[in-house]
């Protein structure tokens, strides 16, 4: 058999005589040298959800915030933070988990992971800085910042972060680039750049994750007790890094669907970021009873009440439960049990961020807020425009494992 | 230290001058618009969107991009008596101001005469100042396309000579009035000395949020006129400035060991790599 499959390269080759790096004729045999999207039902409900988001993008840019949307002076903050920025990034940070697994830990098997990773968060932070741009009302003057110098706002934080972790990743992408494009130069100093890329790219996720949550520091006496706390900002930072495992797995299963591929290959390698991220939530759970026992706050959870009782949902559902479903080594290495335990984690962590938004403040903010149906639009139609991005950059570049194994 | 107002609840009998003289001398403020209105233009439904409005005639309404003073009214039962009191709503003007914290594009500033200003050409949009006020001042302009955040100016073109807002002209009761903010604070103390029994001993804004500049005293406790005190525990006795900046700290430490950490992680993994070869 090996003999026959070298005499079909030998063959390939010289029909094509000019080019010689086997990563270049390997790109050329896997994908025929053309670009290819299939179209299917749920691709044409995408694109139509796209077109609808496209629509109410013009409606609110030409409208004003006012109309397209139904934010009000008593929450000028809704759906957009909740979903795009807080819950987008959140689950952006497979990211920055599998960078540090497989580049500093140097762990190689994990190599193929943090590539497709890199390529949803990359595009994730594209979106949520679309979805972002949408929510400014005075976006033409979204450069201010970097003449004013608000450097004591968290906020400033969160802008550099999404700015620097663009950067980061964009870098990250000219190594993978250059894997393909012969330019050895280059391609040198991009291998030299590399450790430092990943470094500064772990240190500025660390941050924007943080400053995502330290936001809401100063909502001190507006925020429910049992969410504001100075550690929000660590807290935001677990959860993601928790989430990060638990995306990778919800990932690898939604794609091994869509491309008919077998999952059970990956559980071998999924199942230790599972237990990783279950150490995780045991520190985020016992930190956060730490710190509602250290503010007395923490009998706030069983007073049940609306928010209190959300509090508990979050916790139990998005942290305890999949605790208990990775402690057992047979449940985490079976695919129902950990796909059960990642889902729930992705609820949870997202739960956590709607509460941070909505359930935490609304005592403080009074009035009334339901999102308009062009903020939902644009919601979704952002998710379904990362979906159809993925889908047309695994169908047309190197990202998938098993496309690799040949070599 | 900067000027500042001292309200006091007891002389206030909610006539609501102050209100209609705020309309009208910042009415030349608002860059004219929508068929070219040169006045602060009534309240549309989207500036508050409250799902059952109250209907009551002391209408609590919240302060908007339009208003940027109100009275509120409070019927206060004592013993068999009731009573009303009223109370002003208005930015407080705080000493070191959340607004400006929070603000990354310094659109917020405190002035060196105590009014906290808003610079509408700095502005992005974000409305964090919004999220973040503890007293929920600042509003938007959500019927514009490109809105800006309207508050309280303390009527900066009168109060940096030295003349009094506005409002505190139009007071026919001096109920509000305006000072240095140190002489006011000496003010309210010698009112309440002086009346004992009159005065709930109590200075509102003295401590609230580190301090502010509209400084208030009543005869009623601050709880029931609808106000977080420091004395009940529910609103912060220092500046909100100081925890997101403590936290800044705090943050950025934590990062450079994370990185440093991250690096060596990196440096022994790589030499252990080219060990095992």
């Amino acid at each position: 058999m090996a003999h026959v499959e070298h005499a079909e390269i030998e063959i390939y080759k010289e029909e094509r005589p000019v080019k010689k790096e086997s990563d270049f004729t390997d790109y050329d045999a896997v994908f025929g040298g053309k670009w290819s999207f299939a179209m299917s039902g749920y691709r044409v409900l995408a694109f139509a959800l796209i077109g609808l988001m496209a629509f109410s993008m013009i409606y609110r840019l030409t409208q004003g915030l006012g109309p397209a949307t139904n934010l009000n002076d008593q929450w000028p903050w809704g759906l957009w933070i909740a979903f795009d920025d807080l819950c987008g990034i959140a689950l952006a940070a497979g990211g920055f988990f599998t960078v540090f697994v497989a580049h500093i830990l140097n762990l190689k098997q994990y190599k193929y992971i943090a590539r497709a990773s890199l390529i949803t968060a990359w595009f994730g932070y594209i979106v949520v800085a679309l979805g972002v741009l949408m929510d400014l009302g005075r976006w033409y003057n979204f450069w201010r910042p970097f003449v004013s110098w608000g450097y004591h706002s968290w906020l400033f934080v969160v802008l550099l972060c999404v700015i620097g972790y663009q950067a980061v990743m964009t870098l990250q992408f000219g190594h993978i680039f250059f894997e393909r494009v012969n330019a050895p130069r280059l391609k040198e100093i991009f291998d030299k750049i590399l450790p430092v890329i990943f470094v500064a790219g772990l240190v500025i996720g660390f941050l924007h994750q943080s400053a995502l949550g330290a936001l809401y520091i100063a909502m001190i006496d507006r925020q429910n007790p049992l969410w504001w706390s100075m550690l929000i900002g660590l807290f935001f930072f677990l959860s993601a890094a928790f989430v990060g495992p638990a995306m990778c797995v919800v990932e690898g299963v939604l794609a091994s669907k869509a491309y008919k591929k077998d999952f059970r290959h990956e559980v071998p390698l999924l199942a230790p970021l599972l237990k990783a991220a279950m150490w995780l939530m045991v520190i985020y759970l016992v930190l956060k009873v730490i710190d509602l026992v250290y503010r007395g706050h923490f009998l706030d959870m069983f007073d049940g009440s609306t928010p209190s009782n959300l509090f508990l949902l979050e916790m139990v559902i998005g942290v305890i439960i999949p605790i208990i479903l990775l402690a057992k080594k047979h449940i985490r290495e079976s695919v129902p049990g950990m796909v059960t335990a990642a889902v729930l984690i992705v609820i949870g962590v997202m739960l956590n961020r709607m509460n941070v938004v909505f359930t935490s403040m609304y005592q403080a903010m009074g009035g009334w807020y339901f999102p308009h149906w062009m903020e939902f639009s644009i919601s979704i139609g952002l998710v379904s425009l990362l979906i159809m991005a993925y889908c047309f950059f695994v169908e047309n570049f190197k990202i998938m494992p098993e496309e690799h194994e040949h070599h | 230290m900067g000027y500042g107002f001292l309200f006091d609840v007891t002389k206030c009998i909610g006539c609501r001058a102050c209100v209609a003289a705020c309309r009208q001398y910042n009415k030349g403020y608002l860059v004219p618009t929508k068929g070219g209105m040169n006045e602060l233009p009534l309240d549309s439904g989207m500036d508050r969107r409250l799902e059952k409005l109250k209907k009551d005639w002391d209408g609590k309404d919240p302060l908007t991009g339009n208003n940027w003073i109100r009275i509120h009214a409070y019927l206060i039962e004592r013993g068999n008596k009731s009573m009303w009191r009223f109370v002003r709503r208005s930015c407080f003007h705080c000493e070191r101001p959340t607004c400006e914290a929070v603000c990354f594009a310094h659109a917020f500033y405190k002035t060196p005469e105590g009014a906290v200003l808003y610079n509408r050409s700095k502005c992005v949009g974000c409305r964090y100042c919004m999220m973040g006020c503890p007293f929920s001042v600042p509003k938007y302009q959500w019927d514009e396309l490109f809105p800006e955040v309207q508050k309280c100016r303390m009527c900066y073109e009168r109060t940096k000579i030295g003349a009094p807002p506005a409002c505190v002209s139009a007071c026919p009761t001096r109920a509000v009035i305006f000072g240095d903010r140190q002489m006011l604070l000496n003010e309210a103390r010698s009112r309440i000395k002086q009346n004992p029994g009159q005065y709930v001993d109590y200075i509102y804004g003295e401590k609230e949020v580190g301090g502010t500049s509209l400084l208030m005293i009543s005869d009623v406790p601050f709880e029931q006129l609808g106000m977080k005190t420091v004395q009940d525990g529910r609103i912060t006795g220092r500046a909100v400035p100081e925890y997101t900046d403590q936290a800044l700290m705090w943050t950025l430490g934590v990062a450079a060991v994370y990185g440093a950490a991250m690096a060596t992680l990196y440096v022994a993994n790589k030499s252990k790599e080219e060990k095992e070869h």
